[in-house]
């Protein structure tokens, strides 16, 4: 009996040394110590999405993490400082092995590596330029989280600011000949404005264009095509208009000759039409046809306009002052929608296709205008009424007054 | 002889009338310096009655369902004729009228008109006062719009939070665990026919009892009567009080004429039961008092749960409040000054947080 107790003591013992020496990660001991740039925590590590999924430091190092001997050791497979060029290599020996990655997020494309060869980055870093992106200048390197987290550097709202690292730094851009604004001119645009203060996430961010391995999103070949992929209808529409030929003809590309590329501001009615505002006297001249039709364009829409306008005043009024007009106002919505159908419309480059939709839109403005019109005459009404029925009720009061005063009267005679 | 005279006597004939109204003609009314606060009782009764009238025309358009009730409404104020007026006056002289009852209760406090042998006057009335609140309460869900919803919402969830009963209390109020179409026909019931009839019994038994005892006269002016007897004062209820109260009615009518066409009752969107709560949602004014003070009460009070505290205090106070005559002290003199300060001090809070509750975000 004696000796089953000193076995089972002693087989304890065994286990939870052997335990302890699994757990041991001798990288994270001495590395938690030591300054930047080499310093790793344990805390760090931990919020890595690796270290969530069961990897550790000898997955990307090698090495022996448990062994205080053979933590560096070359025998044990320690590669130690990872070479720049060759961190897309190691990244893709896992994310382009759809088997592997499977394991671990069986959504997750392993086309990265691919992807990123076909891109500016990729191909210039195959010729040996070490300045340019490989994925842990975006990803980060030991405290790398998925995009969806919010504390991501890739994460959509934070793209932006990750991109602008090297792209808005002239300094650091001075060699490629490209300009170094996009992030000043991004961050004043709609799109910035959706995705930062509307808060929404599916808002265009700089990959959302450019890709963000390959040199284009998934399934596009420029990144002229992109703005289609969002904006359907201008697209088909513009692809309509006489001005994608011209626009190829000229070279400017498609929407960003109107649109600008990074700088993309609210669209207004003012882009089109004959005032030094409209984007349409860039090209066009005085008495020529286009200018022609930017103009009929430009006044059917504001004639639209001003009809809503004018309706939703009165709607507004005739509400204001307690009439029922919610009816008129959830249609005068209706002619809202005319009115958008009818700017999207403007890509066509066609005042008959316009003015169909601005048509109407003015033929429920002018309804939903007499609803307001005849609320107004309703509360005139209502309040000639009151006067009526308050000047009887004073006739009353004062006959019943009247009444009081010659009965008390008489009874203080009898 | 004249027609007035010949219909007389048709009715006395077969009826007794003049011994029917005989009590009537013989009712009088003290005539004082504060004689004037006599006629909130029948501006209150007058308010009702419109109440009634109003009701049962938009009983002909409303439809009880939580599909249709929004769009009967706002077919009664858009398409009826006079319909938005008929709404209008309803809902103001339902405002109207919980105000004249609240005026009513603390001028009868005031003139101290509840004590002996009016003490079961007192009860009833303020049987009637929370009568006109649950009248205020199922009525505000009646049109189905947003605000009305969750305002339920907030309402039975104050009143599930009663220990022991506030459960089955609420699942009594909603027809179920949530705010439904069940809960719009359940009360839809309670306003049209269980809460009129009860308080049609009460309305009888508070005017009977008035009719019982007579007006009461406060005490300082029986004192200086005592005193100076040529000093009492006094008019015929019928005809120089009654047509003296026809007069405050047509007042009456005249404001809440003015109330509808000026500002008309807003209908506001029909009720999205998937919808968040719209920020800022209010009940109606006469339960913004009690709302607010929920509101500040500390989630704990000495490890117990905050909001159940204040709604048991709220429960203590009102029933403490429907016996109040019978709490005057009576051993020691002027204990009635007690009473008088709970008033006073009632009426100070319940304007207060109502103001508070108003201007609060």
């Amino acid at each position: 009996m004696k000796k089953l107790i000193i076995r089972t003591i002693a087989c304890m013992l065994l286990l939870t040394a052997a335990g302890y020496a699994a757990d041991k990660n001798t990288c994270i001991d001495c590395h938690s110590e030591m300054d930047k740039p080499y310093q790793v925590t344990a805390a760090e590590f931990s919020q890595n999405i690796h270290a969530q999924k069961g990897l550790t430091c000898t997955s990307c190092h090698g090495g022996d993490a448990s062994s205080d001997s053979d933590a560096m050791s070359r025998r044990a497979g320690f590669r130690g400082h990872i070479d720049r060029k060759q961190v897309p290599e190691l990244c893709g020996s896992c994310h382009s092995d759809a088997a592997k990655m499977r394991q671990y997020n069986p959504s997750l494309r392993t086309d990265q590596l691919s992807q990123y060869r076909t891109s500016v980055h990729g191909k210039n870093l195959a010729k040996g330029d070490t300045h340019v992106a490989v994925c842990t200048d975006c990803h980060g390197i030991h405290d790398i989280r998925p995009a969806s987290d919010p504390r991501s550097n890739v994460h959509p709202l934070n793209v932006a600011n990750t991109c602008k690292r090297c792209h808005a730094d002239a300094d650091y851009m001075k060699d490629y000949k490209i300009p170094h604004d996009q992030f000043a001119g991004y961050t004043a645009s709609v799109h910035y404005k959706a995705l930062t203060e509307g808060g929404d996430l599916s808002a265009p961010t700089c990959t959302t264009c450019h890709g963000n391995h390959g040199a284009a999103p998934p399934g596009l070949t420029t990144v002229e095509n992109v703005c289609a992929t969002c904006h359907v209808f201008q697209a088909q529409l513009f692809q309509q208009s006489p001005h994608e030929k011209a626009f190829a003809a000229m070279g400017t590309g498609g929407c960003i000759t109107c649109h600008s590329n990074h700088r993309i501001t609210h669209p207004t009615d003012t882009m089109i039409g004959v005032t030094a505002a409209a984007v349409c006297t860039n090209c066009h001249a005085a008495g020529d046809a286009g200018l022609k039709t930017a103009q009929d364009i430009s006044l059917d829409l504001a004639k639209l306009d001003k009809a809503i306008g004018d309706s939703r005043d009165i709607l507004d009024r005739a509400s204001h002052s307690g009439m029922e007009v919610s009816d008129p106002q959830l249609e005068l919505a209706q002619a809202g929608d005319a009115l958008t159908k009818a700017r999207v419309s403007v890509h066509s480059a066609s005042s008959e296709v316009v003015s169909q939709n601005t048509a109407a839109g003015m033929k429920i403005a002018a309804k939903t205008q007499q609803a307001g019109v005849d609320a107004m005459k309703a509360r005139e009404y209502r309040r000639k009424g009151l006067l009526v029925s308050l000047l009887t009720i004073l006739i009353a009061v004062g006959g019943l007054s009247m009444v009081i005063r010659s009965m008390e009267r008489g009874n203080a005679q009898g | 002889m004249s027609a007035g005279a010949y219909v007389r006597g048709w009715l006395d004939e077969r009826f007794g009338w003049e011994q029917l109204v005989y009590p009537l003609r013989k009712k009088t009314v003290p005539l004082h310096r504060l004689s004037y606060w006599y006629f909130l009782g029948g501006i209150t009764l007058f308010l009702f009655g419109i109440q009634v009238c109003t009701g049962i025309l938009l009983l002909l358009y409303y439809r009880p369902s939580a599909n249709e009730a929004f769009e009967s409404v706002k077919y009664i104020s858009t398409q009826v004729q006079f319909g938005w007026l008929v709404r209008s006056i309803h809902s103001w002289s339902a405002n109207l009228m919980v105000f004249t009852a609240f005026a009513h209760m603390f001028s009868v406090l005031f003139l101290r008109a509840y004590r002996k042998p009016r003490e079961l006057t007192w009860v009833s009335g303020v049987v009637l006062l929370f009568l006109a609140l649950g009248f205020g309460f199922s009525g505000y869900l009646l049109p189905w719009n947003t605000l009305a919803f969750f305002a339920t919402k907030v309402g039975t969830d104050v009143a599930g939070q009663v220990p022991l009963v506030g459960h089955w209390i609420l699942i009594f109020l909603r027809g179920g665990e949530e705010v439904t179409g069940a809960t719009l026909t359940r009360f839809f019931g309670f306003h049209v026919a269980v809460l009129p009839g009860i308080a049609t019994v009460f309305i009888a038994l508070h005017l009977g009892l008035v009719q019982k005892f007579g007006i009461s006269v406060p005490p300082r002016v029986e004192q200086e009567w005592r005193e100076k007897p040529e000093a009492r004062r006094e008019m015929k209820f019928f005809p120089n009080f009654l047509l003296r109260e026809m007069v405050a009615w047509y007042i009456g009518l005249g404001a809440l004429a003015a109330l509808a066409a000026i500002y008309p009752w807003e209908l506001g969107a029909k009720a999205d039961p998937f919808a968040p709560a719209p920020a800022g949602i209010k009940p109606e004014w006469y339960f913004l008092f009690a709302f607010q003070t929920l509101k500040l009460v500390p989630s704990k009070i000495l490890s117990l749960d905050g909001e159940v505290l204040g709604i048991l205090a709220f429960g203590l106070v009102g029933g403490l409040w429907l016996f109040l005559p019978f709490l005057e002290p009576r051993r020691f003199n002027r204990g009635y000054r007690v009473l008088t300060g709970a008033g006073a001090f009632a009426l100070t809070y319940i304007a207060a947080m109502t103001v508070y509750g108003w201007v609060a975000r």
